[in-house]
């Protein structure tokens, strides 16, 4: 049932919990305290909205950067991708197989600003060997929507 | 110029003049003249077709293969087809000459149909069923004899009275499980005792199996795999429902080799062939598409349960339907005639539903909505059914 609840809130995080109830035939009360164990568990560790920036007053500046990090004996990549994550400024951050070790996406007010914090804070931290920064330019795609609304497409009303 | 109507009738086919208009086509005009109405009146998925059977359309027209396929359809694609059959239904056919691609299971059906008819050969189905069987039997000067299934019995059938039924001239008998409008399906003792009555009584059996993908508690073997069904039974199907390819026009045919070649005859000379596109299409549907059908099998089942759910609330008394997509609650309380239930509701709420007589007359007392709809449109929907239903106390 959990991986039911999960697709589902996957889809839409803001889906009513009578609404799941009513989907998967289980009591509204059986799949609140589902939800809420999975969140005291810490395997549902928050809820995001999926934002056109373009269409709002957002003018803040994102980027990817690529991280290369010499590992450490004890706990390879942990300490440094630790390190990196308490900084408000980075959003998302992965080990990654290929040139380089972690993907780091920072979120920041302004060109600058961004650029600081890689030379300034991130590149100054002990075990980075090199960061490569790209800023995002346009949003197509995340998770699973498409920006640009395709034309609308209206069926029949009623067919056999 | 004689415009007598007499005149008039003898410009047409009379057999054909004296068919009814389908039911659902009747109530499409009034529901195109209501602005904003919900419709719970369709018959097709509300998914779009899954993009890597899109992709593969695309693609056939870039390689420019655009010119006719064999009769029978792309080679390739009966060969992943009777594969298909053979995994999923415990069915074997070689792609050879017992499969026939056709212009969805509409035309397969009624191929079928043509090749087995002869003038006066009855034709036993099951109604309330798909709008189309009994003109289809009637364009082959056939003689369509129609069985009810009722609710108390989940809409299924009942052998003995297959039986009752049966006479010199019984040629075949249709089924459609998974069933459009129902929802009912066929377990498994009564497909062997239908089975076996078709043997003992050298019947066709013609199996309607478009919806059988959407079959929400496991799937058991086609009734086409049974013994002694190989030689005797049509297995009809299509991609339209399981792999919301409805505009594509896919559909085939396996059974026979007598009865494939008759309808390929049929079919040469009226269709020459079904869309290359759209072959090329269905065999990447076949090939890769699975899990974009099971997610969207899921998502039916979901909504059907809310769709149930919410007609029993609101005072409709609805069976949980073990496949397709339609929910068929009795509106019997209500005091009203399935048309009036629908032009009512239609008129006072705007959300379309189609009355159960427009699927046989023992469909009297039921109006069908499908539950291929939007989530948001089916809460809608069911917050006016309940209003209506109230309003009629």
């Amino acid at each position: 049932m959990n991986e039911k609840i999960l697709n589902l809130l996957n889809g839409n995080a803001r889906i009513s919990s009578s609404e799941i109830a009513a989907r998967l035939e289980k009591s509204q009360q059986e799949i609140e305290s589902a939800i809420s164990k999975m969140e005291d568990d810490g395997i549902i560790r928050g809820y995001k909205v999926i934002l056109n920036e373009d269409a709002t007053n957002d003018s803040s500046v994102r980027a990817l950067i690529e991280v290369r990090v010499t590992p450490e004996r004890d706990g390879g990549f942990n300490n440094v991708a630790k390190r990196i994550c308490r900084f408000p400024e980075v959003t998302d951050v992965y080990l990654v197989s290929g040139d380089y070790d972690l993907r780091v996406e920072v979120k920041g007010e302004s060109l600058q600003d961004v650029a600081a914090f890689v030379h300034s804070k991130l590149a100054t931290i002990n075990g980075v060997i090199s960061t490569a920064t790209m800023f995002l330019l346009k949003k197509y795609k995340e998770a699973g929507k498409i920006m640009d609304g395709e034309d609308s497409y209206e069926r029949l009303k009623i067919v056999p | 110029m004689n415009d007598s109507k007499l005149y008039r009738k003898k410009r047409l086919a009379t057999h054909i003049s004296e068919l009814p208009k389908s039911g659902i086509r009747e109530f499409f005009d009034i529901v195109n003249n209501v602005e904003d109405v919900i419709s719970l009146g369709v018959g097709e998925p509300d998914f779009v077709t899954p993009w890597q059977i899109c992709e593969a359309a695309i693609y056939s027209i870039e390689k420019g293969h655009t010119g006719y396929t064999s009769n029978l359809g792309l080679y390739s694609l009966r060969k992943e087809i009777c594969k298909y059959l053979e995994s999923d239904y415990g069915c074997s056919y070689r792609p050879d000459n017992e499969c026939i691609v056709t212009v969805g299971v509409s035309e397969a059906f009624d191929l079928a149909i043509r090749a087995i008819t002869n003038p006066g050969d009855e034709i036993i189905y099951f109604e309330p069923c798909y709008v189309s069987y009994n003109a289809e039997i009637r364009m082959a000067f056939g003689v369509p004899v129609a069985l009810e299934t009722h609710e108390e019995n989940e809409f299924s059938i009942d052998v003995e009275a297959v039986r009752s039924k049966i006479t010199p001239k019984t040629k075949a008998i249709i089924l459609n499980f998974p069933c459009n409008p129902t929802g009912g399906t066929l377990n498994s003792r009564q497909m062997q005792e239908l089975a076996a009555l078709a043997v003992e009584n050298n019947l066709i059996v013609l199996t309607d199996e478009i919806y059988s993908e959407l079959t929400y508690e496991g799937r058991l073997p086609s009734i086409a795999s049974l013994p002694g069904m190989k030689e005797r039974c049509i297995f009809l199907h299509g991609f339209s429902k399981a792999f919301a390819m409805t505009g594509f026009r896919i559909g085939f045919a396996c059974g026979p080799e007598d009865i494939i070649g008759t309808m390929m005859k049929i079919h040469q000379y009226s269709m020459m062939c079904a869309s290359t596109v759209a072959q090329e299409a269905a065999e990447e549907a076949l090939k890769n598409g699975r899990r974009e059908m099971e997610k969207m099998r899921e998502e039916y089942m979901q909504r059907r349960n809310l769709m149930v759910k919410g007609l029993n609330e609101a005072g409709l008394k609805c069976l949980k339907p073990k496949g397709a997509f339609y929910a068929f609650p009795s509106i019997k309380n209500t005091g009203l005639t399935s048309n009036d239930f629908a032009k009512k509701f239609l008129e006072q709420h705007k959300v379309a539903v189609i009355p159960g007589t427009a699927f046989g007359p023992c469909g009297e007392g039921y109006v069908r909505c499908c539950y291929a709809a939007s989530v948001e449109n089916i809460q809608e929907a069911l917050r006016r059914m309940a209003l209506f239903v109230e309003s009629l106390r």
